[in-house]
């Protein structure tokens, strides 16, 4: 890095500003944004990729919502709203969420919206499968499963119980962790020896 | 020395091939000599796969960027701890990794377990062997981390910046170490078929293995939780890629196992669903490294697509075809001993333990692989994300974490209405008091209340089971409550251990509560600019921006972005993000720019704070700002659990207890009596 690192004197002289003024004087530097000026970075290109300012839509609860319904298309198997905060490399993601805002704009429902999506893109933009066909196996068969194989224990289980009478009616008919007075002497003795 | 490497690797070609194949004849036949011979082979095997590790390490240190592999993952200005870790960085690293991993177990078995079962050792150290030959054919003949370029960089490409994290020096090769480890006990199981030794003696040969491997696979699982929490920057921790899910499986499945283990030790059941689940263990293993490594399945942590996908298809159809082959062979001699008595048994609860547990994997499993079977049925590919796997699996977990604490409470072969009554009475009137106080203070989502509730009620499960034991020590032995805390759990170190698992996985659950209540803002700020943010618990957080800095790092040029926190307006403190922009030594950036999250953690919430970067270049900078409850509950039960297993693995004298107990017959005797004794 060192060796490719070159300042321009313009550069030099905001350093050296920098270092003696408060930032606040800094900030007549800088190139109009608004309403405020701020300080340019030094490096802007090594900052990342640069950034828009933060409109409301990027945090309204609906449109959170729906991205989370949708899967960015770059790849990164992320929803559009957790790529956009987070892989701040991917122009994908915010572009999906420009395209959002305007669906919405343009007055269409989340349901609307999500339907015009899959329909550029294919179902593989949802994040999960649509409850209905095919897709309802993968809801489910896990559960249908476990309840399959579940309710074929408890009959087992069921049955066992009901072949052995007597040793129910023995299980019945005393509390099985209250050892007798002689079981317990022999625990006892027992530990005793294992000490 | 990468000469001495490709030397290295070719001789343990030839010595796992030996070892194998030996191994299995000197078994079948009992001849001595041959027994002997693949067991120096086996030794041999971990020496020589060392040496080539060892090549490999020397090659990365010394920079030696001819070598392709040394080129594509380190540079110059590397630190070293990173270009060590760079060893399991990459594809063909990581598969020397394995074999090297796997022929020191293999080698250590042999040492440690050699004579005490000696008529297993052959085949069990056959069947590892045969997993190592797997491995180094791949490496030598697919992903060879000995190649050579046909010219030598001036510098590497540098290791991937999210991976120049300490929790990635250590989260790969204990989760590396966790697959790795499962093959010993399913080298044991097979060698129980193959030699027809089908009484516990097997099950004794595996057991610290199977804790030891279960421990590595939950550390790494959760470092990887913590590298993906503090690294990738998202604000969470597990986000069901089909990765993360690979390494969760053969979890599930030891989990599973080492709860229905306990019925085959205490009442010679369940013998073939044993054997089927150590095997599925292992070979889950081998399918998540298939699906990580195939390419066959989208995910963030794939290697890059390579050749070895097909060797690794190939062999996890001839490894399921052939363990199933072997089960098949022995079904017979897998008959249980005895059979189920009663729906309200420990038994009974075990094995409802294991339906959730192998239904869970079985709905990952089943979710993970949905995008394909849509394809190849439908031909449309589908997406199958957390949305779907939360509800799915979240039902699951609750009723599983209902088990954790119904089990231990119920006694062994038959329990009685009065006992039950006496087992879940403070425990649940816990559970059933917090579910109520949570609706009282307004809380309203299910899943949260019933899983604190749970939670609860677990808790006061393993509670009362100390409070109980110490109590009888107490009282029986005159001894101080101290002490006889320290004998009851120094004495019954597997039960109790087993119970501070327990709390540990309770822990967890409470953390994962917490992301139910998961809050976030983003904004763009100008330095002296204010955001806020009101958190779950009550407070209001305000994050005023300071500024942002630029500055040079040893391989990176730093852009940070700091913020000064307060909540209900009392100054926390300064937190900074970073945005790093890593560079090799000739100054090139290197990857894209990399972001680091500034957290700040209590025992209520997390602090996240993420700089996304600049508006128009200047010291405007866009935040994302997030309240996390409950993640440092997820750490900390990280913590318990593996400190939970440490107690059940802690060598000492039960050894020699239990063979004392076998000698005075109180094993049959308790069973006889049914104790609730775990």
């Amino acid at each position: 890095m060192r060796s490719e690192r070159r300042y321009t004197r313009r550069d030099v002289v905001k350093l050296s500003v920098a270092a003696l003024l408060p930032g606040a004087l800094l900030q007549g530097e800088a190139p109009a944004q608004g309403d405020t000026a701020v300080g340019q970075l030094l490096r802007p290109d090594l900052a990342g990729r640069p950034r828009g300012r933060v409109t409301d839509y990027q945090n309204d609860p609906f449109i959170v919502g729906i991205e989370g319904q949708l899967r960015c298309t770059c790849g990164c198997n992320l929803d559009v709203y957790t790529c956009r905060t987070t892989d701040f490399t991917c122009a994908t993601s915010p572009a999906m969420h420009r395209e959002l805002v305007g669906m919405l704009e343009r007055g269409m429902t989340g349901e609307q919206i999500l339907e015009a999506f899959v329909a550029q893109h294919g179902e593989t933009v949802l994040m999960a499968p649509k409850k209905e066909g095919f897709n309802l196996a993968a809801y489910f068969v896990p559960g249908a499963a476990i309840l399959t194989v579940g309710s074929a224990l408890l009959w087992v289980l069921f049955r066992r119980s009901a072949s052995a009478p007597e040793l129910a009616a023995a299980g019945a008919s005393e509390r099985p962790t209250d050892l007798s007075a002689e079981e317990h002497a022999k625990l006892e003795s027992e530990l005793g020896r294992l000490e | 020395m990468t000469i001495l490497g490709q030397l290295a690797l070719w001789l343990a070609l030839l010595l796992s091939a030996w070892a194998t194949i030996v191994g299995f004849v000197g078994g079948a036949g009992q001849r001595p000599e041959l027994i002997r011979s693949a067991q120096r082979a086996t030794y041999a095997l971990a020496g020589v796969l060392v040496v080539a590790s060892l090549a490999l390490v020397v090659a990365l240190v010394k920079h030696d960027f001819n070598v392709a592999y040394v080129a594509s993952y380190t540079s110059r200005n590397l630190p070293l701890i990173y270009t060590l870790s760079a060893f399991y960085g990459g594809q063909a690293g990581s598969l020397l990794f394995w074999a090297v991993v796997l022929s020191v177990f293999g080698a250590l078995a042999q040492w440690l377990t050699g004579r005490r079962y000696e008529r297993l050792m052959p085949y069990a150290g056959a069947v590892t062997a045969s997993v190592v030959f797997f491995f180094v054919v791949v490496t030598l003949f697919a992903a060879n981390p000995f190649e050579r370029l046909p010219f030598t960089p001036a510098d590497g490409n540098g290791l991937n910046p999210q991976l120049q994290n300490p929790g990635m020096v250590i989260h790969p090769p204990l989760l590396y170490l966790g697959y790795i480890s499962i093959t010993i006990p399913f080298a044991f199981a097979m060698a129980a078929l193959f030699s027809k030794r089908l009484d516990t003696g097997w099950l004794h040969a595996i057991r610290k293995w199977t804790i030891i491997s279960w421990l590595f696979l939950s550390i790494g699982i959760t470092l990887g939780m913590w590298w993906a929490y503090v690294e990738l920057g998202w604000g969470g921790y597990w986000a069901w890629d089909p990765v993360e899910n690979a390494s969760f499986l053969p979890w599930l499945t030891m989990t599973a196992f080492l709860h229905s283990v306990m019925i085959q030790e205490k009442r010679g059941m369940l013998k073939k669903w044993n054997m089927v689940l150590i095997a599925l263990s292992f070979l889950l293993s081998i399918f998540g490294t298939f699906i990580t490594r195939s390419g066959i399945i989208s995910s963030v942590h794939s290697f890059s697509q390579s050749p070895i996908g097909i060797y690794f298809g190939f062999y996890l159809i001839f490894i399921i075809v052939a363990t199933a082959a072997v089960i098949w062979s022995r079904l017979p001699m897998l008959e249980a001993e005895s059979h189920l008595e009663s729906m309200v048994s420990r038994e009974a609860t075990f094995l409802f333990n294991n339906l959730l547990l192998v239904g869970i994997a079985f709905s990952v499993l089943w979710g993970t692989m949905f995008p394909m079977i849509s394809e190849l049925i439908r031909g449309t590919q589908v997406t199958v994300g957390p949305p779907f796997f939360n509800q799915v699996n979240i039902p699951i977990g609750l009723a599983l974490l209902a088990l954790t604490g119904i089990g231990p409470l119920i006694a062994w072969r038959r329990a009685s209405p009065g006992h039950l009554k006496r087992q879940f009475a403070a425990p649940v009137t816990a559970g059933v008091i917090v579910a109520v106080l949570l609706l009282a203070l307004g809380m309203r989502n299910l899943y949260p209340i019933m899983a604190l509730a749970l939670a609860t009620f677990v808790v006061g499960t393993i509670a009362q089971e100390f409070v109980r034991g110490v109590g009888a020590r107490h009282r029986l032995h005159g001894e101080s409550h101290a002490l006889a805390f320290a004998r009851l759990v120094g004495r019954n170190r597997r039960r109790y251990g087993g119970y501070v698992v327990h709390l540990g996985i309770v822990l967890y659950f409470v953390a994962f509560t917490g992301q139910a209540f998961k809050t976030d803002v983003e904004a763009s700020l100008k330095p002296g600019q204010k955001a806020e943010l009101r958190s779950p618990w009550g407070h209001t957080y305000t994050f005023t921006h300071l500024g942002v800095s630029q500055y040079e790092e040893l391989n990176r040029f730093t852009t940070a972005a700091s913020v000064e926190v307060a909540r209900d307006g009392e100054r926390v403190g300064v937190m900074k993000s970073e945005k790093r922009q890593h560079v090799n030594s000739l100054g090139q950036p290197t990857f894209e720019p990399s972001t680091e999250a500034g957290i700040r953690s209590d025992l209520r919430e997390d602090i996240y704070i993420v700089y996304a970067g600049s508006v128009a270049g200047t010291e405007e900078a866009v935040y994302r700002f997030t309240l996390n409850p409950l993640v440092w509950w997820l750490w900390f039960g990280g913590v318990v659990l593996v400190a939970g297993g440490v107690v059940t693995l802690w060598p000492g004298t039960s050894t020699s207890a239990d063979r004392r107990r076998a000698m005075a017959g109180y094993a049959a005797t308790l069973e006889g009596s049914t104790s609730g004794a775990k």
